[in-house]
């Protein structure tokens, strides 16, 4: 009986002790294990953050820091938002941002459908068409400089075998109407294969058992790709269009190689121009400015999508 | 429509997300648009008003 009694007392006090490990609360062991990932954050994140909104209400130049710092109010946000060039700017970020993610999404849900189902050299098929995303932007612009050259690029060559004209008598990157176009294709090209990747893991979740039920009741092919396959990829599909809007609105490095802004700025995005403003003319408050409404803008953006995105899976 | 203003009026969050949606929408169309400066010009306004929102309103019960 003794022997049981002393057996017992340890196990009784147990769960006190699990409360308090060494004199640290549940809750100071929490904090010990998030507190480095805030810090980082907080360091990282948000004091540039609020550094970069304090910069913007100044005239700060990074080039001239022994000058004295005026505080200037609203007047960079005003300044920016009457300013015509950034306003085109802003266009032909839209024109490209609209353009490769139309594209993006449609051949690469084609791509993903057309992969998904299972036929000879399948896995061969998904590693080259993935390929291009593995690339380097500042690789992929080089290359596709030299594709697109009048003379000597195979991409003039090509259509000009294909539709009879001359393949010197137009410069994709030269031509202030086919510039915005050249670098909606290399977008495309190179980024076709991560919507494609996103898509085909859409189509693979859905259970086959949902066809085999649309099949008995006769469903067609037709009615099943708009009543199973699309309503059950869309949360897929706006997953990747969220990356690529996000991605593609800060585009920078895959222009600048390619195009460099140019023909005169018809391919100047905002990113580049930010940059320009930022370390060329050194406008330090007036570029800071400039990127806390870009911010605002994607940050909008990004908090619909998630919306959107929670209610289609709810669904 | 009239319930639609109700739950605005009780702080309900559907509705003011939706509003809030609308603006940001609204803001970065205006922001893009080649139509009018004007629209341009006013575009930040509308998307901030309509991103805070989005945040304080995102705290309120469903």
């Amino acid at each position: 009986m003794t022997d049981q009694s002393t057996d017992r007392a340890p196990t009784a006090s147990r769960p006190l002790r699990g409360h308090v490990v060494r004199g640290l609360s549940d809750r100071a062991v929490a904090w010990i294990f998030i507190g480095p990932t805030i810090l980082l954050l907080l360091a990282i994140n948000i004091f540039p953050l609020i550094w970069t909104i304090r910069l913007s209400l100044t005239n700060y130049r990074a080039n001239r820091t022994a000058e004295a710092v005026e505080w200037v109010g609203l007047r960079n946000y005003q300044r920016i938002l009457t300013d015509p060039d950034i306003w085109h700017t802003m266009q032909a970020t839209a024109h490209f941002l609209i353009w490769t993610i139309v594209l993006q999404v449609l051949i690469g849900f084609t791509l993903a459908y057309l992969i998904n189902k299972k036929f000879r050299g399948n896995d061969l098929w998904t590693t080259l068409i993935v390929l291009p995303m593995m690339l380097s932007p500042a690789v992929v612009g080089n290359f596709w400089t030299f594709l697109y050259q009048p003379q000597i690029g195979l991409f003039n060559y090509v259509v000009g075998y294909l539709s009879g004209v001359d393949p010197s008598s137009f410069s994709m990157i030269g031509d202030v109407a086919l510039a915005p176009w050249a670098i909606v294709i290399v977008d495309t090209w190179m980024w076709t294969p991560f919507v494609m990747l996103i898509c085909l893991a859409g189509l693979r979740s859905i259970p086959e058992s949902i066809y085999e039920a649309a099949e008995c009741d006769r469903a067609s092919k037709w009615r099943q790709f708009w009543t199973i396959t699309i309503p059950m990829a869309l949360p897929f599909l706006m997953l990747a269009v969220l990356f690529r809007g996000i991605e593609n609105f800060k585009m920078f490095d895959l222009v600048v190689q390619l195009t460099g802004g140019g023909p005169g700025s018809i391919t100047e995005l905002t990113s580049i121009n930010l940059k320009r403003e930022a370390f060329e003319k050194w406008r330090t408050g007036y570029a800071s400015a400039y990127a806390v409404i870009l911010f605002v803008t994607v940050f909008g953006l990004a908090s619909i999508y998630v919306k959107a995105l929670n209610k289609v899976k709810q669904r | 429509m009239r319930a639609l203003v109700q739950d605005l009026a009780r702080l309900r969050r559907g509705p003011w997300e939706m509003l809030a949606t609308v603006l940001i929408a609204l803001g970065v169309v205006m922001l893009m648009q080649p139509v009018s400066l004007w629209l341009y010009t006013h575009s930040f306004v509308v998307t901030l008003v309509g991103t805070v929102m989005f945040i304080i309103v995102s705290h309120f019960p469903e």
